[in-house]
Order: C-alpha cells, then structure tokens, then sequence
C-alpha cells in the first residue's frame, strides 16, 4: 500500500506543502489538500477536460496527473490565470464573448485556450478543434468558445504575450 | 400601460433600521387571488446604501434565469441590473409562492415575468411616494431613473437609499402600472451574463465545492445491479488506509468517509464489496423492450380525442400510413456529477446542495437523515448543469443517510461512473402511430399510441388515472389542424426507475410527429415545408417555419448536403429547425443546423441564442449517440468514453433568428433540444432515403 509522503508543490507563484500517497491525483490534491476549488472533476480519466490545469506551461489533465510526477515544476490554475497580462485577456474575452453557462467546465477550456493562445499566433479553426475537443461542455458553449478564441488571437496580434 | 393588482393581504411591508424590505404575492393565476395565507415569492431588499439585494427564487444551472430575472426587476426598479446583488435562497418551502422554488419545464422565465416585474414596480412606486411626501409635491409630478427619484420640473433629486427610511412606513400600493413594452430599457437588449465573473476565475463556488472544518469525503459505490444488495465487504482493509475515517454500509450501497476524495475512493477499491444481485440479475435490455412492445398490443388511456378516428380509418379502401419509434433510455451526465453535502446531528439536517428543486432535497433530506422537513435547512448553489438530473432529491437522501451513520459532516461525490450508472433515466419510449390520408396525401385522421414508464404516476401516484399528461404533452396537441385524432397512453414500468431529461415530455412527442409527417409528405410525394405550412392555422408556427426555410435555403438543394426540418409548439414557444448533414462512409456529418425561435417577448436575446445553441448541441448528442442500455441488470455504459458528447469538433455551424414579439414570454431551455432529433432524422431519410425509427441515429445506422 502507497504511504503518504509530503511534497512542497509550486501552484500560481506559491508553495504549498501537502502529504499524500504519490499516485494521488494532482485534481484532488488542489481541490481537497489544498482548497483550491476551481479546478473541477469530471470523469476521473481524461475525457472531459473539466480537470485542466498547466504543468510547466503545458496542458495537463489533473485527474490523470500523480502528484509523485511532480516534482518542483510550476502548476497553473484558474485562480492564477488571471496573473498574466494575456490570461487576463482570455478571461476578458471570455466576458465579452458571453461564453459561460453553467459554466462547471470553463476552468478547464479557459486554461486549454490559454495555452493554445500562448503557443501560436493567427488561429484557425483546425487548430481550435484539435486543442479544444478534449474539453466537453455540456451546456454547448462551443460556439461562443470558438469566437472567443479567434477575438482573443487577433487581440494578441501585436502584444507582446 | 399594464397594471399588476395586488392583494393587500398579500402583501407584506417590514420596515426596518437596515432599510425597506418588501415581498410580494402576486398570484400567477386568477383562481389563487382568493389565497388569504400570506405567502411572499421573493424578496426584495434596498438598503439605506441605496444596495439592492434580490433572493432569486430560481436555480441558475447555465440556462441565464439569473441575469433574466434581475433584468426584469431592473427594468421596473430603475436601476442597473449591475447594481443589483443576488442571494440564493435556502429550500423555502411555500415563502415564495406562487412561484415555485423548483426549476424545471422551461417555466423560469414565464413563471416570473409577471412577478418580478411587478416586484421591481412596487418597490419603484413606494420609493416615489416617499418622495412625493418629503417634497410636499404630487406624485405624478416624479419620476425614477438609475436609482433616484427625480422631481421633473425643478431636476431635485434623491437616491433610494435616502428614501428607504421613509418608504418602508408607507402603505403598500393597491396596483402598480407595469411599463409598456415599447419603454424597456433593459428587456429585450443583449446582456452580458451576470453570475459569469466568477465562473472564469475559479471563485465560483458549486455545491460539489464547499468546504469547512472537520467535513469529510465519501466515495460512494450503489449496487450495480438494479435493486441489489450488498452481501459482503472488507471493512478491515478500508480502515488500514491512512486517511479512511469510517466504512458505511447501507444496504443496498456503501461509501467510504475520509479525509479527501482520492484516499475515499481507494477506501473503497480496498472493500472489495461483493453484492446479492437479486431478482434483476438476468434483466436485459431486450426483456424492456420486449414488454413495451407487448405492451403496445393493449389499448390504452385516452389522452385527447376529436371526430371520430375508427370510422374513418375504418372506412373500405382508407389509404392507412403506420409507423412505430423507439426512443432510448438516457443518462442526463451534467458535467458536475452528483454530489451532496450533508450534516446531520440529533436533531437537525443541514444541506449544502446545487439543485433545481430545493423542496424536494429537503423532503428527501428528512427520509434519509430521519428527521421532519422542518428539521432540515438546504443550501443551494449554482448548479453545474442540471438538464432535470437535480429535480430529483436522490443525492440528499444519500447524503443524509450517510452523514448520519458516519456522525459527522460528509460530502458525498459520486464518481462519473456511479452518476451515468445510477442516474434516473429518461424513459424508453415506444410509439404506434397511424394515419389515413385523402387522395391529396393530407391526413384526415391520426391515431398515435404512447408506450413507457410513467414519470408522473412513480412522482405523483395519488394523481395518476391512466394518462402520464408529461407524456402525452406534446402529441395531444400538435401545430397541425387534422379533423380526427387519437392519443392513447399505456403505462409499461420496468425496474429501470425514469426520471425527467431535458424537453421532459414533448421532446419524445415531437421526435414523433415532425419524424411522422415528414412520413406523410414523403408518402404524398410533397416537399416537406410545403406539406406541414399546408396543415398549419397558427400564424406564428407558420412564420417560424417559413424563416427556418428561408435562412436554410430550402428550394436550393446543394450536392452532397441532405437537410431535414421539423416545428414544435410547446412551452409557450415556436420553433424550427433546419439540420443540414452530409454522409461520410455511410455515418452522418452534421455541418448547419438554422434555428428559429418565437418565444414572445425576449427578457435577454443574448441569453436565448446561448439556449438555442446550446439546446441543438444537447438534442444533437442525444439524437446521434446517446443510448443507455441493460445487461443482466447492470447499466452498460460508464463514462464519456462510452456515452458519447459532440466535442468542438464535431459541433457544426449554428445559426440562429429570434423573432420580434411582444407576446408573452415562452420557455427556452427545452424547445431546441425537442426540435433538433427529428430535423436530424428527417435530414437522415434526405440522405438515404430510409427512415430513422429508433434513436440514436448513429446506432440505426450502424446495426
């Protein structure tokens, strides 16, 4: 049986020590150990998206992602979106664009379009399904998702992000 | 000008230090006006900061009923729907009547539209007679705007907050004038989403979110088999785990209660509970269907009649055109799985819950915890999708049971599995459906029989006489003007316990009709718009339907593009939908889909095309994938890997027309949802020229 160990985890530019066994996932161990609730659970095995966060500035799916995988790399949640200049802009955007309905699954699209927006500049279509289709809502935003996405990359053209 | 009476014993007016406090009870129908029990439907609150706070007496699960209602109470009040700040309400029993605290039938807006309103009138008209008596001046000669009443000749003005005071010792008005639709401000213009903020940083706090001190976890695992009972289970090696605080066993489930949700579920894992199946553990798919096919053999409950249907089918040489449908189970997956929190001592029960019903929560709070409804206090929340899974009060019921054993205060989170595994389903539906036509190919007589598991008589068993009146809904009425019709109902239960799904019922009705008389026209070698405007009195259906076709460029079929339409009327609203698809080896591409809606006077046109998108999105999984099947008893599917969701990929271009109308306000949540499964069936026939008689498509298309 795994035994707890403590792990001194880096999430939005802070430190947090939690004890856990190392196959806990990453999702519970920000929603439950460390009480940062906005990261969501959805399916438990990869195939919502509700669970996205950044690990080292890539897209990770928490429910799947052991906390013994960790180790000091940097995690990025919805609560620290909102720490850059562009994660402010996706938000913003988001905003205008009216996207949200229930809105339990936007964490994780916010944060799967944060670092589609991050990775490249003149967005197309293609690249919106192929970055986004792993993240389901239920109400049907993806609409709104999409013009929020294109408004956010021609928004971008220019800044320096 | 509309005026809203008011009865005065019906109205309640606290004055107080805080401020001026107001309820109201304003009948939703002539028949209550005779109620003498005061009973208040929502509050409204303004304090001497001029702050606005509103109780909102709906749940807010994505559908927009949150900025809706503050709009129309916005509009009245004179004031910004920014500037109004929005409580939910613990379960209020009978405080808010006669609207329903239960959320549910496409009814929040059309439910309140009167209320509210009026709610935001007489708090405005109270403001300006307080005025009126400081100035010494007559009340006509004021007006409110923005939070201040204005005197109009000289421009002297006050903010509400310095009225309040003054307000709350006056006599509530006998009847305020509601504003013409022609002077909105705020209804009918575009807004941005009020409760949006918190729901893109993560502050947002969902019923599965709550957190405080000394509560635990519980991962819950329910009989797989329907009505099973658990026969043995490793407690032991549960409690070993660091972290598992107790092992509950109720029977027919057991939860594990620790200190987070990953040690409960290896708690659980760690059980390794074996269970008693008992007398569905051979139940199979096809002995349900079988039943209801039997089932269909038997004359049922008549629903609705008119002329005279056996003589004219009956005549010699009546040209009869029959069809049978199925339609399947359905897990309602919100994408906040079923979760509730729950805290239940010696004498009380709390609840931390995001549902639709907060009535029926406390109800099955006080089964579970053991305790009189009085003893129970729900707290609800935003509600992460809700599509009716939350109208039932399963998860309270759960909760309470478990908390109770336990001792202690416990959030019970069902894993995605335990949710599509043990959901209340949407009933599988089998319908019989016929039509004599005349030499023109119209039908002059329609006999349309209803087989499923009734929903109203499992809910309301006293009430029940034959006919589930939500299963009928929908068929017994139709857009279309045929002489003789017939609509029977038989109730064929099965152990699989049904619930309501999103169009509840004329979403079943209408994927029969609009999949049977584009039948007909087909059969009538009449293009389909054409054939249904030929049926159709109602000049609003006929207008949305004729928009439909225009905006989907009917008359010019395109190559390779197949596209199918269908029209409903139901919960106040009309609506057509146009699918455009294309095939691919075979399987459907779904490409456009035009949708058209006249839902009356629109609060937040913004708000209806994220309904209207988001209910072509839902009705099109539904109607491509979605299908809940059993197998020596247990449900089949699990997850989202085998109960499927269109993705962003697979979402195809919407487009959406709302029609202008000052008509009173129809539902939103539900229409395009019911209209999307036959404009895509019907497009499916366009395409292959066979018929999709069983959903989902992609299963009739495959086997």
């Amino acid at each position: 049986m795994a035994t707890r160990e403590t792990y001194q985890l880096q999430i939005n530019g802070e430190q947090h020590s939690v004890r856990a066994t190392p196959d806990t996932p990453l999702l519970w161990v920000l929603r439950d150990m460390v009480g940062l609730t906005g990261t969501k659970f959805g399916c438990g095995i990869a195939q919502c998206g509700a669970c996205t966060v950044h690990v080292d500035n890539e897209v990770r799916r928490s429910c799947v992602t052991p906390v013994g995988s960790i180790g000091s790399k940097p995690i990025t949640t919805i609560e620290g979106v909102s720490q850059t200049e562009v994660g402010r802009f996706v938000q913003d955007q988001w905003l205008k664009t009216d996207v949200v309905q229930c809105g339990y699954c936007q964490s994780g699209q916010i944060l799967a379009a944060l670092a589609l927006v991050k990775s490249k500049a003149d967005i197309t279509d293609a690249d919106i399904d192929t970055h986004l289709s792993g993240n389901v809502c239920r109400c049907g935003t993806y609409p709104r998702i999409r013009a929020a996405i294109h408004s956010i990359s021609q928004g971008l053209k220019g800044k320096t992000a | 000008m509309k005026q809203a009476h008011i009865s005065r014993r019906g109205f309640l007016k606290v004055a107080s230090a805080a401020g001026l406090v107001i309820g109201f009870d304003f009948p939703a129908r002539a028949a209550q006006t005779q109620s003498a029990a005061f009973t208040p439907n929502a509050f409204l609150k303004i304090d001497d900061k001029g702050v606005v706070t509103l109780q909102l007496p709906k749940s807010e699960m994505g559908q927009g009923t949150y900025t809706a209602i503050v709009m129309m109470v916005a509009e009245e009040l004179e004031v910004s729907p920014k500037d109004i700040v929005v409580e939910i309400p613990d379960a209020s029993g009978k405080k808010f009547a006669p609207v329903s605290q239960s959320t549910g039938g496409s009814d929040a807006v059309r439910t309140t539209w009167e209320p509210m309103r009026t709610a935001g009138a007489v708090a405005r008209s109270m403001l300006i007679d307080a005025a009126a008596q400081d100035w010494k001046v007559d009340a006509s000669t004021l007006h409110a705007e923005d939070g201040k009443v204005i005197h109009d000749a000289s421009g002297k003005s006050a903010a509400y907050g310095s009225l309040v005071g003054a307000a709350a010792k006056l006599k509530a008005p006998e009847k305020v004038n509601l504003k013409d639709p022609s002077k909105f401000k705020i209804i009918g213009k575009p807004t941005l989403r009020l409760d949006a903020a918190g729901k893109v940083n993560g502050s947002t706090v969902y019923g599965i979110d709550v957190r405080f001190d000394g509560l635990k976890i519980a991962s819950l695992a329910q009989s797989p088999v329907i009505g099973g009972k658990v026969k043995d289970l490793n407690e032991a090696a549960a409690l070993k785990i660091e972290g598992v605080v107790k092992v509950v066993n109720l029977g027919d489930a057991v939860a594990v209660v620790a200190d987070d949700m990953w040690t409960a579920k290896q708690g659980l894992a760690a059980l390794n509970v074996t269970w008693d199946e008992g007398e569905n553990a051979k139940l199979s798919q096809a002995d349900i269907v079988n039943q209801l096919l039997a089932a269909g053999e038997k004359e049922g409950a008549v629903a609705g009649e008119t002329g005279k249907v056996a003589d004219v089918m009956g005549k010699p040489g009546a040209k009869i055109i029959s069809a049978t449908y199925q339609q399947p189970f359905l897990a309602h997956a919100p994408m906040e799985p079923s979760n509730c929190t729950a805290h239940v001592t010696a004498d009380r029960c709390e609840i931390w819950v995001g549902t639709q019903d907060p009535g029926e929560t406390r109800a099955r709070a006080a089964a579970g915890s053991g305790l009189p409804p009085a003893s129970v206090t729900v707290h609800n929340y935003l509600v992460g999708g809700g599509f009716g899974r939350r109208l039932e009060g399963d998860m309270a019921e759960r909760a309470a049971q478990i908390s109770k054993a336990a001792g202690m205060p416990v959030k019970v989170v069902w894993s995605r599995e335990e949710d599509i595994q043990h959901d209340l389903y949407r009933p599988y539906y089998y319908d019989k459906i016929s039509a004599a036509v005349d030499e023109s190919g119209k039908p002059v007589a329609w006999s349309h029989r209803i087989v499923g598991s009734s929903i109203m008589a499992r809910l309301y068993p006293k009430g029940f006489k034959g006919v589930d009146e939500d299963a009928v809904d929908g068929a017994v009425s139709t857009p279309y003007d045929i002489p003789n019709t017939r609509v029977e109902y038989v109730r064929q239960d099965s152990p699989v316990i049904t619930s309501w799904w999103r169009g509840v019922g004329p979403l079943r009705s209408i994927f029969v009709v609009e999949s049977f008389i584009d039948e007909l026209a087909a059969a009538a070698k009449i293009d389909p718009v054409a054939y249904r405007l030929s049926l159709i009195k109602d000049a609003r259906a006929k207008a949305v339907l004729q928009k439909a076709a225009e905006m989907s460029d009917w008359g010019n079929p395109v190559q390779g593009l197949h596209r199918g339409i269908a029209l409903l009327n139901a919960w106040d609203t009309y609506l057509a939908e146009v699918v455009e698809l294309e095939l691919k080896n075979g399987t459907p591409i779904v490409k456009r889909v035009v949708a058209v809606v006249d839902c009356g006077q629109v609060v937040n046109p913004s708000g209806v095309e994220a309904q209207l998108m988001g209910g072509v999105i839902f009705g099109l999984t539904a109607g491509l994938f979605s299908e809940i099947t059993i197998n020596n008893g247990r449900v089949q599917q699990s997850n989202f890997h085998d109960y499927r969701m269109i993705r962003m990929d697979n979402c195809p271009k919407i487009e959406t027309y709302i029609m202008p109308s000052n008509e009173k306000p129809g539902g939103m949540g539900e229409p395009p949802c019911a209209g999307l499964m036959p404009a895509l069936a019907n497009a499916m026939f366009a395409a292959t020229g066979r018929r999709i008689r069983k959903l989902p498509v992609l299963s009739s298309v495959t086997t």
